[in-house]
């Protein structure tokens, strides 16, 4: 049971993250449910790569062990985090030019372009 | 070693060099960076014409990145596919050409059409990222590696839809696009996580070895179809397409269109080559067979009823997506049944990626023309254009090349394509096929509105001091334009070199397989 609680942890993570990019109406809302999906599938890649009684990947450090953790997961993550990182400041960036343009962060206000 | 192994890889890093390259360049002033922008792009088009013409006799490339071998030995003697691998076969390669040409088009017309705004290093630069991010996601066999290329292609398509960021439409065109693709991006990396869960691998050809049916599969194609077609643009998720496309600069947008052929790639990529026979049941291919037809239809309505050029051409292309989903599902549908696939199945599949090569070039051109119209008449409107033929004559001829071509009139090479859909979809349900001659009956009225209205008529007083656009604009376009009628002219030697072989390569699932993992795992 307790082993399948990181799921359920990236599952609600996933959802509220779904939920405010659906439903708020604030710019800054929406990226952060936008961050929220990002950070549910990072944790996700991470809990999939775990296995049970797994050691650190890093020889040096280990010890004697049985299993080890592969790295490849770790590294996607990484990657996935950098990713995220670029999106989240373009994201915002985009946010306060906006807000400049318009006076505004209510979507239901920034409709210029519809049809 | 020959030079001709390294193709895979160089022609993503050619592009990617000229990108992280191009503020350099840009100290050389404007004539060093035109000059970089532009053999940057023809050197990626020449090479990945060479790629695709070592395809078609070599057969499927695989190219490991920083290794020998894609698979990892241990000393147990247990081997794992983990290295990166780039895998092209004729499809892959085809889709380059493809995109790459689009590419050059684009940055020869954009030299002029730039010319007027100010950060321009940063402009090429983001304009090599996107053509990079591109011809990863179409050449990789990795599935985190497509991930990460459509990252690439992703943000830097951001930031040149908002490129003119002191335009507010702009910047929200951007925004919207950047919300979409951005939670697209996201469920394509939970899917890639699914299939790392089930198989401990990201490299296709692996997975597709492993694949059996279970829940995390479905759950994983439901993703990938979701987001994909959340990406290239068809209708529940087809809003950020006209916003986009026409806040974008034209070479730009020209550039996009094949881009989002590029998630359309991934699209069948993953459809035929990671799941296909597994797949089983026929409620994929009949989703995207009924997204085909809603695309088609609703997007060539939405088009008919548009007064700016942009927006316009931006329906049709979401309803030109619709053609190409329409023939590669209906290829899909009869992928468990030989004789179907013999029947009708194989025809729709070249149809469909006849097509998408057709639309690429056809709906650049339209791009560029109507980047022309506003270079020259400082208008998109068309209530105020008119009465351009006369004093545009290139870009009139262009203009109507490019628009019998879409609409479909023989002997273009829209024809050709569509006549093929045509045939095939009627031997599956006519009314599919009655859907695609309805929607090709509007596509034409609505071009002769913008033909007539934009072109014709008397002329107008405001419009007296408009020029022909520069050379450079013109050369942009005409190789788009020939590219148009080399296909109009030729279209059985088309069909059997450029067509075929993609077709051929995007059914043969164990072919694509086996070149990679060999005999076994």
């Amino acid at each position: 049971m307790t082993g399948n609680m990181p799921f359920l942890v990236v599952g609600i993570l996933f959802f509220l993250g779904l939920y405010s990019i659906l439903f708020e109406r604030n710019l800054i809302k929406i990226a952060i449910g936008i961050t929220l999906l990002e950070a549910s599938a990072n944790l996700l890649l991470i809990v999939l790569g775990y296995r049970n009684g797994g050691s650190i990947p890093v020889f040096t450090l280990a010890g004697e062990v049985e299993t080890m953790v592969l790295p490849t997961p770790q590294a996607l993550t990484l990657t996935a985090i950098v990713i995220g990182l670029a999106t989240s400041a373009l994201l915002l960036s985009l946010i306060m030019m906006l807000y400049k343009h318009y006076g505004t962060l209510d979507v239901r206000e920034i409709r210029r372009l519809r049809g | 070693m020959n030079w001709s192994v390294h193709l895979p890889a160089l022609v993503i890093a050619v592009p990617l060099l000229g990108a992280f390259a191009a503020p350099v360049a840009g100290l050389g002033g404007k004539p060093l960076r035109n000059l970089w922008l532009v053999t940057v792009s023809a050197l990626t088009a020449i090479l990945s014409i060479i790629l695709w013409r070592y395809v078609q006799v070599e057969g499927i490339m695989v190219y490991v990145l920083g290794g020998e071998s894609w698979a990892l030995t241990l000393p147990s003697g247990l081997s794992w596919p983990i290295r990166i691998i780039l895998e092209v076969d004729a499809f892959s390669a085809f889709m380059a050409v493809v995109g790459s040409i689009a590419a050059l088009a684009g940055a020869f017309f954009s030299l002029r059409f730039m010319e007027r705004f100010s950060g321009l290093d940063k402009f090429v630069s983001l304009y090599f990222l996107l053509t990079a991010g591109m011809l990863g996601m179409e050449l990789t066999g990795d599935l985190f590696n497509f991930f990460v290329f459509l990252e690439i292609a992703s943000v830097a398509s951001f930031g040149l839809v908002a490129y003119w960021r002191d335009r507010p439409e702009a910047i929200e065109a951007g925004f919207k696009y950047m919300v979409v693709s951005t939670v697209a991006a996201m469920l394509i990396l939970i899917a890639v996580g699914f299939f790392y869960g089930r198989y401990n691998a990201v490299n296709m050809a692996a997975v597709a070895r492993m694949m059996r049916f279970g829940y995390a599969e479905k759950i994983a194609l439901v993703f990938l179809v979701a987001s994909l077609a959340m990406k290239c643009g068809t209708v529940p998720m087809h809003m950020w397409t006209p916003d986009a496309y026409t806040e974008a600069p034209a070479g730009v947008t020209c550039l996009l269109v094949a881009v989002s052929q590029a998630s359309l790639y991934g699209l069948f990529r993953v459809c035929f080559s990671l799941y296909g026979t597994s797949l089983g049941s026929s409620v994929v291919p009949w989703t995207i067979i009924v997204m085909g037809v809603l695309s088609m239809f609703i997007g060539v309505t939405m088009a008919v009823i548009q007064k700016e050029i942009k927006r316009l051409m931006a329906y049709h292309s979401v309803s030109q997506i619709g053609y190409i989903l329409l023939g590669l599902g209906v290829g899909l549908l009869a992928l468990n049944d030989p004789q179907a696939m013999a029947e009708y199945g194989f025809t729709a599949m070249k149809g469909g990626i006849f097509h998408l090569i057709n639309y690429t070039m056809y709906k650049g051109l339209l791009f560029l023309t109507a980047g022309a119209l506003y270079y020259a008449a400082g208008t998109r409107n068309l209530n105020e254009l008119g009465g351009l033929a006369r004093v545009m004559p290139h870009t009139t001829f262009m203009f109507v090349i490019a628009a019998a071509a879409i609409a479909g009139l023989p002997p273009f090479n829209g024809f050709v394509s569509k006549l093929l859909i045509y045939e095939s979809t009627f031997a599956v349900y006519p009314i599919l096929a009655v859907a695609a001659l309805v929607t090709s009956v509007l596509t034409l009225a609505s071009f002769v509105k913008v033909f007539q209205t934009a072109f014709l008529g008397p002329e107008k007083s405001v419009f007296q001091h408009v020029k022909e656009v520069p050379a450079t604009m013109l050369v942009g376009m005409s190789i788009l334009t020939i590219v148009i009628i080399g296909l109009t002219l030729f279209p059985t030697w088309s069909l059997a070199h450029l067509v075929e072989p993609a077709a051929k390569a995007l059914v043969d699932q164990a072919g694509y397989i086996t070149a990679v993992m060999g005999g076994g795992l």
